[in-house]
């Protein structure tokens, strides 16, 4: 009993400090940017941060408790980023209120991105580790095809949607959206730093509520052993598609928020590199570990853009870095040396306290 | 007529793929991992052999011997600093070194070679294109990737089959420990896969480099993921279903290209290998392992 509670204790303990470094982030970024210290390029990379923690977070869900590997969480976020921004210009002269629209931009975005998670889901969750890897990565690649394809307008006819290898006509007076491979381009930009928080404080609040949740236990015990778990009664595909579902729709809302950010947005940017740099945030933050994923999100998107001075080489040392880090973090070797130097510093200390008594 | 030339355009892209498909599934079947950096290699042995032509002027077949050398060393040098610290290690971590790999070797190619698209010369230049019925062409190129593409498969299931090295490296796929305690040196064997690998991959450069001329940093990545693709499937781990895997795919995208839709191409491909993982989850030639409690 008295384990169980400290147990407990430690997990609040922990998400506490997660809320609380992301509130004090947000508190100082806001301030030094109300105070006018923070150059041009730092602001241009508050929405992006905010974004790719939101990827981060969602993709940890994944990856890190359900122990499901996914390479396509880039795709999500393409279909949250674009259908968010044509809903966006829809709303334009209904929805005077700016935030607001840009709200309403996000469940949109985040809902057709679950639903699209849903239908995916039901299919593909029956297969395991690389397999799902492969396939979620097909799914990807799927996406990023079809809405390099896709048109969306209206004209004198209404609302036109169509996915055509080449421009469909237009009835009168009207305008395409989302044309195909060029994209969207000519985005009023709605994206805040304080709606970006907001929506990091509800991906936290979402994922950390399920993973302390009975639920969440489940889909840990789904994730350490399959046959186990199934053996006492869990339905394991019930809990995989759910957090395969928030997950989706996290990263559809995190990619209406990164679309209406910028001016112009195409199909391109949601390729497989940019699932692959999400996971990256994951596994370096820490599988399963929420504040370690929005740390290495923040650290791993400002790292590269940091060192824009090195021009050419700056890829290349990001990459070197990632090697490293891997190296150090993973290698059994370096684990060795690190648990026995853990053990002599805690001797130490351990004389030190009898020495005290 | 029209099909029987598509059938011959797709399994010369096939050939491409299964060459790449069969390292990709050598050196999953053995080390577990997927090995991302593979594609990249393919850039690296189609450069090699774009400079030794070009700077040095040397035949073509100096030019594949010289990359595949270059290849094979890279690979054992990838594999010693990057992949085997890590042995034993979550297939994550070392897939995420690999990516890490993958990116050293983009960046590295464009500081080296400019990310300006180079012109690739091919090596097949001499054999001259044979027209049968009138409409249909087979190029040189064609005729040389197929004939190579066989023999290497060829090859592969004789050297793993009979050979000492090759059965050392089926027992390591089956059963890392066992194979340990049956005296097989795990970590030499492992270092071997990835030479081989890593010298299909150089072939398999120069190959595709010949067939379609544009040299640039991220040429391997794409037909690294088709190939990948390929290799499961046909069931991953598995030779020749790398090989049927690697020309079906190569088939399936010339005909979507043809009669479907060019810009559709990836979505059908990816399309079909979805609907084949979910019908056959181990893959088309892959053994279905029954999980143990």
């Amino acid at each position: 009993m008295a384990m169980k509670k400290t147990l407990i204790n430690r997990d609040k303990g922990r998400d506490l400090l997660t809320y609380a470094v992301v509130i004090a982030a947000f508190i100082v970024m806001q301030t030094l940017s109300t105070q006018g210290r923070l150059s041009s390029a730092v602001k241009g990379y508050l929405v992006p941060v905010c974004c790719y923690i939101v990827l981060a977070v969602s993709l940890n869900l994944l990856v890190g408790v359900c122990g499901e590997l996914s390479l396509g969480h880039a795709g999500f976020m393409g279909i949250g980023a674009f259908s968010g921004v044509v809903l966006a210009t829809l709303l334009k002269d209904t929805v005077d209120n700016v935030t607001l629209r840009l709200i309403l931009a996000m469940v949109f975005g985040g809902t057709l991105a679950g639903l699209i998670g849903l239908l995916i889901g039901i299919p593909v969750l029956r297969l395991r580790g690389d397999y799902l890897a492969i396939v979620t990565l097909a799914f990807g690649e799927i996406m990023k095809n079809i809405i390099g394809n896709m048109y969306v307008g209206t004209d004198e006819t209404g609302f036109r949607f169509a996915i055509a290898t080449a421009k469909p006509k237009l009835v009168g007076k009207g305008k395409w959206i989302l044309s195909g491979a060029m994209g969207v381009t000519g985005i009023k930009k709605l994206s805040t730093f304080a709606v970006g928080f907001g929506l990091i404080l509800f991906t936290l609040f979402v994922v950390l509520n399920l993973i302390n949740s009975k639920e969440g236990r489940a889909i840990k015990a789904v994730r350490d052993n399959r046959i186990a778990a199934e053996s006492v009664g869990i339905n394991v595909t019930t809990f995989r598609m759910k957090a395969f579902v928030v997950s989706a729709f996290l990263a559809g809302m995190a990619g209406a928020l990164y679309g209406l950010n910028y001016s112009s947005l195409d199909s391109a940017k949601f390729n497989f590199n940019t699932s692959i740099n999400i996971l990256v945030f994951v596994v370096l933050g820490g599988m399963g570990n929420i504040l370690g994923s929005v740390i290495s999100a923040t650290v791993l998107y400002i790292l590269p853009e940091a060192m824009r001075g090195l021009a050419d080489y700056r890829m290349i040392i990001y990459a070197v870095v990632l090697i490293l880090v891997m190296l150090f973090t993973w290698s059994p070797k370096v684990k060795e040396y690190t648990s026995v130097a853990a053990d002599k510093v805690k001797r130490i200390f351990r004389k030190e306290k009898e020495a005290a008594k | 007529m029209n099909i029987l030339q598509y059938i011959i355009n797709g399994i010369s892209i096939g050939s491409i793929y299964a060459i790449i498909a069969l390292g990709y599934t050598m050196v999953y079947g053995i080390a577990k991992m997927l090995n991302f950096a593979h594609g990249d290699i393919i850039m690296v042995g189609a450069y090699v052999s774009f400079c030794v032509t070009n700077y040095l002027g040397l035949p073509p077949l100096v030019s594949v011997a010289a990359s595949m050398v270059v290849c094979t060393v890279l690979g054992i040098i990838i594999e010693g600093l990057a992949y085997k610290p890590l042995r034993g290690t979550p297939s994550l971590a070392v897939l995420i070194t690999a990516i890490g790999v993958s990116y050293f070797l983009q960046n590295a190619a464009q500081l080296i070679w400019s990310s300006n698209p180079k012109s690739f010369t091919s090596i097949v230049s001499n054999i001259k294109p044979l027209h049968l019925f009138g409409s249909l062409t087979i190029t040189g190129e064609v005729i040389v990737t197929v004939a190579v593409s066989v023999v290497i498969m060829l090859g592969l299931t004789w050297f793993t089959g009979r050979t000492r090295i090759g059965k050392s490296m089926r027992a390591v796929s089956e059963d890392r420990d066992a194979a340990q305690l049956m005296g097989i040196n795990v970590n030499r064997t492992i270092s071997i896969t990835f030479a081989i690998g890593s010298a299909l991959a150089a072939v398999a450069g120069v190959l595709m480099c010949s067939s379609i001329p544009v040299l640039m940093p991220t040429t391997g990545s794409m037909p690294g993921i088709r190939a990948f693709t390929a290799a499961v499937f046909g069931g991953i781990g598995s030779i020749p279903g790398a090989m049927l895997g690697g020309i079906l795919l190569g088939i399936i995208e010339t005909f979507a290209k043809a009669y479907l839709s060019t810009q559709f191409s990836d979505a059908i491909v990816f399309g079909v290998l979805i609907i084949i993982l979910l019908v056959k989850p181990a893959g088309l030639l892959g053994k279905q392992v029954q999980e143990k409690v």
